[in-house]
């Protein structure tokens, strides 16, 4: 009876249509972007149901900025990172969820000291380690302080730590190595996990900006943030319209895959968040 | 026994060896690094660098705008922190009950954090120019003045935190969503058996319920408030006079614009020691439960 | 003659590695250049273009072009060049960062690079206002290329709805007041046109430079080691433009953004606006009323700074180098080039042989904006440029937004900076 009311009640209807205009003062930006990028300039700042639309301000976006290239690189990197953090993190990960040595206590706290300390922080030194590499404007230059991260290595040790150990122990009477073991019993095992690691490091990466921002220079090396961030600089004069058809250029994809697999990627982001 | 437990002790060092080395290189390393950089002057090809003690951070204690930040940040912080958690809980009760279009509302909630900042940030930026933007537009059509919103000390700060609290909000939301999710349902029906209200269904059930969450999207949110700069870039480059600047940003403009590595590094010092506190409060007082469950 | 010698052998070591007489693959000299654009735009194609031209006429030097982005983005690219293994041997980058440059050990000095007479005489054939950023300590350190400076804009239409002459905009600072008092259009409590606006973001110290040199101050002395913050006319100069905003209700108070200024021009928000001559092309394009170029107003002169970027040479370079370096230099800065490359992009001709050449002489007649940009180099001065140029910058930047937003006076705040300038600059005297 209760639930009935709950259903029916003003204060029902108040709080649904709260929830409403939260939602729609949430998606106002993307909304705007549409509009303004969708529409000839001279409607930019000006709101007429009438507007003819264009696909006019695509195409200067396209040929004012490679995005082409901008794409290929946040693609590469995206792609290094993951790569690497999984198996940086995998080897760690099994390490302390099933290995004993002295120090792992130690070490571990060590690795969750990153949680606080990211990279983010520390630019002004990584640069310095970069220009010693030679790394400066590289792909892998942007990627290296995020290899090893403590997100990666915190969520798949508590992974492995519920996989019972019997399987461990029967994968090693048919003969496995350590590797193959963690190979063969590990990883396919902790398969949710990876995805829902893989969509939140995916999505921090693409969206990342201040550290790539620092250490590339080129159009080769350059992620679609920073060559957003150039593209749509205030120094040159806004242009709205062109700024936000780069806009939805650059957020496209991720866009796209968030809206075709959007109960996977609220899940995997759930998934990620209760370990 | 013995040769077992070596086998295992080196085992496990090989396999957290490759990702020792990465962490040693780009965060501890550099965390030394700049602990050491912050008591050298900054060399140029004139003047070479030299060890100046305590030089820096005396500076640092009589720079104006090193104070203001700071203020600002923890202005960024109050702001940012409460609100956004407080929405989150609220979007996550939402989205969990019976509310028509759920799904729909739940993507919006949660779109902006999937959207790059640096690219959302023109697009605040035209909600906020004054006369042409689209709050002055809004606004207009209530009878109210226009107003200068980025161009205003007292307003700026507070349309920095508006963004920020949109970004984070909806990811938040998730955290709280996945705690719900747990709560046996039989517990709100008993409460609502009993004859309590909602808000008391709330306050003595489900925010307890919640604390470890809470806690845990704290320290996110914490971080957050130091991390979260890159609106700054396109925004207003912490101006006007410094007025919605943060400490992350002013870290860049030293090392990148001025090319005070020196004093970039002092900067950077206290962040860390921010950090560490925050680090040292959450290994005291959170204990295991929160997020090592 | 030896270098010669050298170059033919690398050339002859180059043909018999490569076991084939290729030597059109063989470049004697091989030049890095950054430069400070961002990507993609036309202004790349029109670089690229001038670099090809070059090649062409001198096969034996390869130059790679960088796109470095904005010229902070320049900067600190190419001084990480240097100490890193890639350097680059000549570079355009932000005329104000001339003391840095030199400071961090990284330009030789043009006259050192010179040799013949001719070339000497090249040296001196720039407009003087436009050398200002690139000489001290008696030598010339940078050659003037992608140089802009600020210039006014008005909407002629609204000139003429307020029943003023459209051909008359504001000479002085008495005019610019009367003048946008009558642009200023109120509707109850809000503004739909405001007189004028002063961007105040971005970039304050280059607007305030020409503010301050109108009131006949210079904002710096010539070695870059003393600045004029304080001087009761720069005071009086700021407080001028406060004013503007504060007491003659012509431009909107606080900041002004700098970006979304010409947006503001081009919506008939504003009927005056100072901006950079590099929106001439924007604003022609996309300007949907009749609208002039003006020269700044006069209080007790006319005055601006210039602006934008020089070429420099960079050190670390071998001799033969540092001469194809000065031999591209010295290709892209021909009247004739100078001339197509200012009608192309917008940005200044640098010497007054270019304004000569017939190409720009009917380009100028047909666009009176162009000219208006060059007769106002007789009046132009040197950007704000110092040691510590970022910091110093800053500094006058936090004072001029202090004072425009209220928290401080413009006194207090300019005589607050200038005590911070000296400090930082003490050590340079």
């Amino acid at each position: 009876m209760s639930g009935m009311n709950r259903n029916t009640g003003l204060s029902f209807h108040l709080e649904t249509a709260a929830a409403w205009l939260l939602a729609f003062l949430w998606m106002l930006p993307l909304i705007y972007a549409f509009w303004s990028a969708f529409h000839p300039p001279e409607y930019a700042t000006k709101f007429d149901l009438f507007a003819p639309l264009s696909l006019e301000n695509f195409r200067v976006a396209w040929d004012q900025a490679p995005f082409a290239r901008y794409f290929l690189n946040t693609f590469m990197l995206v792609t290094v990172i993951l790569i690497a953090q999984f198996i940086l993190c995998t080897l760690a990960a099994y390490s302390f969820a099933r290995f004993d040595f002295p120090g792992k206590s130690i070490a571990f706290a060590l690795v969750l000291l990153q949680l606080m300390i990211m990279p983010e922080v520390l630019i002004v030194e990584n640069y310095v380690t970069m220009s010693k590499l030679n790394l400066v404007d590289t792909i892998t230059g942007v990627g290296l302080p995020y290899m090893a991260s403590a997100f990666g290595i915190f969520l798949l040790r508590q992974t492995f730590k519920t996989i019972p150990k019997e399987l461990e122990d029967a994968a090693r009477v048919e003969g496995c190595s350590t590797l193959q073991t963690l190979w063969k019993v590990y990883v396919p095992l902790a398969r949710s996990t990876y995805v829902a690691y893989g969509l939140v490091s995916v999505s921090y990466h693409w969206n990342n900006f201040l550290w790539p921002l620092v250490i590339t220079n080129s159009v080769n090396t350059r992620p679609l943030t920073v060559g957003l961030a150039i593209f749509g600089a205030p120094e040159s004069g806004v242009d709205w319209s062109v700024i936000t058809a780069g806009t939805l250029l650059a957020v496209a994809p991720l866009l796209v895959a968030f809206l075709l697999f959007q109960r996977q990627f609220v899940q995997s982001f759930m998934h990620a968040g209760i370990k | 026994m013995n040769r077992r437990l070596s086998k295992s002790h080196i085992y496990g060092w090989l396999l957290l060896m490759p990702a020792a080395i990465f962490l040693i290189a780009f965060t501890y390393y550099p965390t030394v690094a700049t602990l050491a950089k912050s008591f050298f002057s900054q060399g140029t090809a004139i003047k070479p660098s030299e060890f100046v003690g305590l030089e820096n951070f005396e500076s640092l204690l009589e720079d104006d705008i090193f104070w203001k930040i700071a203020w600002n940040n923890v202005v960024y912080a109050v702001g940012t922190i409460p609100i956004s958690i407080a929405l989150a809980i609220l979007m996550a009760v939402w989205v969990n009950g019976r509310l028509p279009l759920k799904s729909i509302v739940r993507m919006s909630y949660f779109t902006p954090t999937i959207l790059p900042m640096i690219a959302v940030a023109n697009i605040w930026l035209f909600f906020y120019t004054p006369d042409i933007g689209l709050i002055d537009q809004v606004s207009r059509n209530f009878g109210f003045a226009s107003h200068n919103w980025l161009g205003d000390p007292d307003t700026v700060l507070g349309c920095i935190i508006a963004i920020t609290i949109w970004k984070e909000a909806g990811f938040f939301m998730i955290f709280y969503l996945a705690a719900l999710q747990t709560l046996p349902p039989e517990l709100e029906e008993a409460a609502y058996l009993e004859g309590a209200s909602r808000w008391y269904y709330f306050r003595r059930v489900m925010f307890p319920l919640l604390m470890p969450t809470t806690l845990f999207v704290l320290i996110n949110a914490v971080i957050n408030s130091f991390k979260l700069v890159d609106q700054l870039f396109i925004l207003t480059k912490g101006g006007p006079d410094n007025a919605s600047s943060l400490l992350l940003y002013y870290i860049y403009e030293v090392a990148f614009s001025f090319l005070d590595q020196a004093y970039a590094s002092t900067l950077t010092v206290v962040l860390l020691a921010v950090l560490a506190l925050i680090a040292i409060g959450q290994f005291v007082f959170l204990d295991k439960r929160v997020h090592y469950r | 003659m030896l270098i010669k010698l050298k170059s033919q052998a690398k050339k002859l070591v180059l043909a018999v590695t490569l076991g084939l007489g290729l030597t059109s693959t063989a470049f004697a000299v091989e030049l890095t250049m950054y430069y400070p654009v961002a990507v993609g735009g036309s202004l790349t194609k029109i670089v690229d273009g001038l670099v090809g031209d070059f090649m062409k006429e001198n096969p034996n030097i390869k130059v790679n072009a960088i796109y470095a982005g904005n010229y902070n983005d320049a900067r600190i690219k190419a001084l990480a060049a240097l100490k890193s293994g890639k350097p680059a041997q000549t570079s355009v980058m932000f005329s104000i960062d001339m003391y840095e440059l030199i400071e961090q050990g990284a330009i030789v000095a043009f006259d050192d690079v010179v040799k013949t007479a001719d070339e000497k005489k090249w040296l001196k054939s720039f407009y003087p206002a436009l050398m200002e950023n690139g000489i001290t300590q008696e030598k010339t350190w940078g050659i003037p290329f992608q140089r802009s400076t600020i210039v006014m804009y008005y909407n002629k239409d609204a000139f003429r709805a307020a029943g003023l002459d459209p051909e008359a905009p504001p000479a002085t600072w008495d005019e610019m007041v009367s003048i946008g008092k009558k642009l200023t259009k109120k509707s109850g409590g809000n503004v739909n046109q405001w007189g004028a606006m002063i961007p105040s973001t971005g970039y304050p110290y280059w607007m305030f430079g020409a503010l301050s040199m109108q009131n006949g101050q210079t904002l710096m002395n010539g070695d870059g080691n003393k600045t004029h913050f304080d001087a009761p006319a720069t005071v009086e100069a700021l407080q001028f433009w406060k004013d503007l905003g504060n007491k003659y209700g012509v431009m909107p108070s606080g900041t002004i953004e700098w970006g979304t200024l010409r947006q503001n021009f081009l919506e008939g928000k504003t009927a005056m606006m100072w901006h950079s001559t590099g929106n001439l092309t924007t604003v022609k394009k996309k300007a949907k009323f009749d609208f002039g170029v003006a020269m700044l107003p006069a209080k007790k002169r006319r005055g601006t700074p210039t602006g934008g970027g020089n070429f420099y040479i960079f050190k670390k370079s071998s001799p033969e180098e540092r001469s194809a370096s000065l031999k591209l230099i010295r290709f892209l800065t021909q009247p004739e080039r100078t001339a197509e490359w200012s009608m192309k992009t917008g940005y200044l001709g640098t010497r007054a042989d270019a304004y000569a050449t017939p190409k720009l002489m009917e380009y100028v007649k047909d666009f009176p904006p162009a000219a208006v940009a060059r007769d106002q180099l007789e009046f132009a001065t040197a950007e704000l440029s110092t040691y510590q140029t970022g910091r110093v910058r800053k500094l006058l930047d936090d004072a001029i937004q202090s004072a425009l937003v209220g928290s401080k006076s413009p006194a207090d705040a300019l005589s607050a900076a200038q005590k911070q300038a000296d400090r930082l600059l003490k050590r340079y005297r």
